[in-house]
């Protein structure tokens, strides 16, 4: 067969072996893995984006390589990359583990490339607990703490009934539609009086993604795990399976037709999402329960793509997760770089930033600013292009929402921004980062930010190609 | 088409941004402030075109400059102005070096970046006043929140985090919303090009609720009464200059905002609302001046006198005829240049008496003459004094009031004798009461004449010899007069009851 297809994937696979061989090999092997492994991340970015053009059906029907695929394929690899980049300086991480540390990062994030172009139910099925179950395992991998084995467990329970029932409707819909191709199932009619099982059941399969996506009402496990996992765990955890999700949701979002009886339980799910996440984020101290709410926020804003039901709409879904991933990772790395000693952040521990890390203090203020939504950075054009696409296709009301939740937003982005500017810093608490590694990052994501949202048109050229995948 | 050699507008947008780049690489606090200086020189030189270059008899849109910027929505970098804009423009740039100046040793922490702010500012001020696409001018209208939010957090007074967020909350909440009417008007009128969206006529049931959206921002920002209680809070706390931009250019994005585009969009909604809005504003004419009057802190007495004044200027935009619009549009340039000039004075008094309190001042005629007659000339023209600019302004808008209603302007005569009242009674105390201790404070220096020289040449200018800015305003006046006027009577109102139309049709805008 034909390998280039497969090309992302491979090179992801490769990584996968390295990192296999390593955790098993010697105990002097397992501390060179912060050396190679940020270089070779940058592997997958390459190849990814050299095979943007690839497009085939393969293996039977069930893995499609398409735009769709290969945009997240891209946003997959470079979020790795960051992920890993973040990760290198983990403290809160025993050197023995740390080559089986990356070994899971790397498999959930070779999961979500697959996931990315399965267009099958079973497919997608696997390809989501594969990368699920890497993740499960590295998010008690925090030194000693409590709160980060409880926040394992409270993800594995959380996620196991969450797979449970969408493996549930997921024989609802093949008893009801009596296929699991998506191709076939985007042909059928998805109201409740023509195929009562299959919506029911399409309705419980879909619990498994918002599980993942955070979306309320399936939230609850998100702050929580936030807060217990490691801030470069949470990192990874807060942002790719999010591109997963979302991959998965505008492929489904053929079957999305506005007026149907799914679409408007989507649309109603989207706004309660926005509207819980933002309230309960206001009350916040913990940054990093900060952004976990605020992701329960962004998973409402994200429906508004999905429900219009069109090529754009799909489009700016896919520019937002995009945009979101690129927020999220700047706001986590200064969260990462300031705790130098792995503690879980306060808001006062941000107090002079921007004295004592001026970069830093810039690069959180720009993602905090572009979560709002405001211009010029990336959130603000993600949101335009969400708010366009979706008037007048029969939702109106939930983008009114998603106007009035972007101002209840803007208190507690700002704390952050204020904190770091306005505050003066605490003495006693241990010094940010302020190496050329941390500035670095700090800049190349701010500008990553900036520059989505001024010169946005080149990558939304190629989601509208994303968008037209979908029939 | 101008035939300029550049593109005007863009240089003056993106100059003092580049420019500001070079802050980074300046050590000494005195040669940021030099250079920032020559910046905002060279940004005021760079304006020079606008002035030979602008027809004053055209309405039309110039120094016109359009390219795509987000192709697939139709978003575009689209740049233009025409005589209700271009004194806007120029007030922007003129008010910097005088900003700059008149921190000179007021602002001595975080040098560097204060500067980089103001910078910014006027870029996003410029910006604003330019942006023919709605989009572009949502960009700039929220870009310039962030600087401005610095200005009061970071170098303001005791009180500064509280004003800086209630600032910061206040305006961009009311800008939520403005987002979406920016949406449906594109999804409506088939595009964001503000000048392509004029010539619609877009239903009565839709210019309802994207008037209100509209209209919430800009109040909020004007500030109308009762979205006001931001701006007392910033203007107190903000450092000199952050207040001189506040009231010199801040302000005017709100009144622009209905200028430039209530009144043109939705022209029947705005008839329809109008006299709520000309209620409202004769409420925040009313309430401004008399919680003036009971001030103590002189940059209160101020801050909420432009509650009042900008009544003034919301008012003469809903009389909807051509006295009260030139009277709105002059009173926005006139509290530009006098209000910027009492924050100026002010901040040079309290860089010697280190206090606004009236009873802290007391007499300074006695040892200040050259600061009292700056006083004197700003106060004066701040209620409205014959042969000052505001006197100008506020006539048309008197004129234009009764025109439209006698009630109306009979409503507004108390407001205009109240102005006076605060004024006089703070100038007297400056000017003659008994000091509570012996004051050696210094008389006016060069730095500090300079900047107060300008607005004064102005005030005076303006008041005695207004025709110039007659000419550049009355072409796009007029036609935003016939324009509206048109606008409202094709869309034909439901005589019966329009509101409950536009109640019917909210179930269709969120169906």
């Amino acid at each position: 067969m034909n390998p280039y297809p497969f090309m992302p994937e491979l090179s992801m696979f490769l990584i996968i072996a390295l990192l296999f061989v390593q955790a098993v090999g010697s105990e002097k092997m397992r501390h060179k893995v912060g050396v190679w492994l940020p270089v070779a991340s940058l592997l997958p970015i390459a190849v990814s984006l050299f095979s943007l053009g690839q497009e085939g059906l393969f293996f039977h029907g069930a893995y499609q390589v398409d735009p769709l695929s290969q945009f997240f394929k891209v946003a997959i690899a470079i979020g790795f990359s960051v992920t890993v980049f973040n990760a290198t300086r983990q403290p809160t991480l025993v050197n023995e583990k740390r080559s089986d540390y990356f070994l899971f990062l790397a498999i959930s994030g070779w999961g979500l490339m697959m996931l990315a172009s399965s267009v099958e139910l079973i497919t997608m099925y696997l390809a989501l607990e594969l990368s699920s179950y890497a993740l499960y395992a590295i998010i008690a991998l925090r030194a000693k703490d409590r709160g980060a084995a409880e926040a394992a467990i409270k993800y594995i329970m959380f996620g196991a009934v969450s797979t449970a029932v969408a493996l549930y409707g997921f024989s609802y819909i093949l008893a009801g539609m009596h296929t699991t191709y998506l191709a076939d199932l985007v042909q059928k009619t998805w109201t409740f009086s023509a195929a009562p099982m299959a919506v029911t059941g399409m309705a419980l399969f879909l619990l498994g993604m918002f599980y993942k996506l955070a979306l309320f009402p399936f939230h609850f496990w998100c702050p929580d795990v936030y807060e217990g996992a490691s801030n470069e765990t949470a990192a990874f955890v807060a942002t790719l399976p999010k591109l997963g999700a979302v991959v998965i949701l505008i492929r489904l979002a053929a079957m999305f037709k506005p007026g149907y009886d799914i679409t408007t339980v989507i649309a109603v799910l989207g706004a309660l999402s926005m509207t819980f996440g933002n309230l309960a984020a206001l009350v916040q101290r913990d940054v990093k329960r900060i952004l976990g709410y605020s992701s329960v926020a962004h998973a409402g804003y994200i429906m508004i793509g999905l429900i219009s039901g069109t090529v754009q709409g799909l489009a700016a879904a896919a520019f937002y997760a995009l945009a979101y991933v690129a927020m999220n990772l700047t706001c986590f790395w200064v969260v990462s770089r300031v705790s130098v000693d792995g503690r879980n952040l306060q808001l006062d521990d941000l107090n002079g930033l921007h004295k004592r890390a001026p970069a830093l203090a810039f690069a959180l203020a720009v993602g905090s600013f572009a979560l709002v939504g405001l211009p010029p950075m990336a959130g603000f054009m993600g949101k335009l292009f969400l708010f366009s696409s979706g008037w007048n296709h029969g939702y109106n009301w939930l983008i009114i929402i998603a106007g009035i939740n972007t101002a209840i937003s803007i208190y507690y982005y700002l704390g952050m921004v204020r904190h770091a500017y306005t505050k003066d810093a605490v003495e006693g608490v241990p010094l940010p980062d302020t190496s050329a590694f941390s500035f670095t990052g700090a800049v190349l994501l701010s500008m990553l930010v900036l520059g989505l949202g001024m010169m946005p048109a080149g990558v939304f050229d190629f989601a509208l190609k994303v968008g037209s995948v979908v029939p | 088409m101008q035939e300029v050699a550049y593109p005007v507008l863009t240089v003056l947008v993106f100059f003092p941004l580049v420019a500001a780049v070079g802050l980074f690489f300046l050590k000494g606090d005195d040669k940021i402030r030099a250079y920032t200086l020559g910046v905002s020189i060279v940004e005021l030189a760079l304006s020079y075109p606008l002035f030979t270059g602008f027809k004053l008899e055209s309405a039309a849109f110039q120094f016109v400059e359009r390219m795509d910027w987000v192709k697939q929505w139709g978003v575009e970098y689209y740049l233009g102005t025409d005589g209700i804009s271009f004194l806007m423009v120029v007030l922007t740039i003129a008010v910097l070096p005088l900003c700059v100046l008149c921190s000179w040793t007021y602002i001595q922490t975080r040098v560097k970046e204060f500067h980089f702010c103001l910078l910014f500012m006027t870029a996003a001020c410029v910006g604003v006043f330019t942006a023919l696409d709605l989009v572009l001018f949502y960009v700039f209208w929220e870009a310039m929140l962030v600087p401005m939010y610095l200005l009061i957090a970071v170098w303001g007074g005791p009180e500064k985090r509280y004003a800086s967020l209630k600032f910061f909350l206040y305006t961009l909440a009311g800008s939520a919303l403005l987002l979406v009417a920016i949406v449906a008007f594109r999804i409506a009128g088939g595009t964001f090009a503000i000048p392509e969206l004029m010539e619609q006529n877009f239903a009565f049931s839709f210019q309802f609720w994207a008037f209100l959206a509209l209209a919430l921002a800009f109040a909020i920002k004007v500030p109308m009464f009762p979205f006001h209680t931001w701006l007392p809070a910033a203007h107190v706390q903000a450092p000199t200059a952050g207040s001189v931009i506040l009231a010199s250019v801040l302000l005017k994005m709100g009144t622009y905002g209905f200028l430039r585009f209530n009144l043109p969009l939705t022209p029947a909604a705005s008839e329809y609302f109008a006299p709520f809005m000309i209620a409202i504003s004769i409420a925040g004419i009313l309430y401004g001046g008399i919680v003036a009057l009971g001030q103590n802190d002189i940059k209160k007495v101020i801050a909420y006198s432009s509650v009042g004044h900008m009544g003034f200027v919301t008012l003469g935009i809903f009389l909807f005829n051509q006295r009260g619009l030139e009277g709105a549009l002059f009173q926005m340039l006139n509290h530009g240049i006098t209000t910027g000039g009492l924050f100026m004075m002010i901040g040079a008094v309290y860089e010697r008496s280190h206090s606004r309190e009236l009873d802290d001042n007391l007499g300074l005629g006695k040892y200040m003459p050259a600061y009292m007659f700056f006083w004197g000339l700003f106060a004066l023209s701040s209620f409205g004094f014959p042969g000052t600019n505001s006197f100008v302004g506020e006539i048309l808008v008197f004129v234009g009031a009764f025109e439209q209603n006698p009630w109306i302007g009979a409503l507004m005569v108390p407001g205009a004798m109240v102005a006076a009242a605060y004024m006089l009674r703070i100038s007297l105390k400056l000017a003659w009461g008994r000091p509570t201790s012996w004051k050696e404070w210094p008389d006016l220096n060069l730095r500090e004449w300079s900047y107060l020289v300008v607005p004064a040449v102005f005030v005076l200018y303006i008041g005695l010899a207004p025709g110039l800015c007659f000419k550049v305003m009355d072409a796009s006046l007029l036609k935003l007069e016939k324009d509206v006027k048109e606008g409202a009577k094709i869309v034909a109102m439901e005589k019966d009851n329009p509101a409950e139309v536009a109640f019917n049709s909210l179930k269709g805008i969120i169906k």
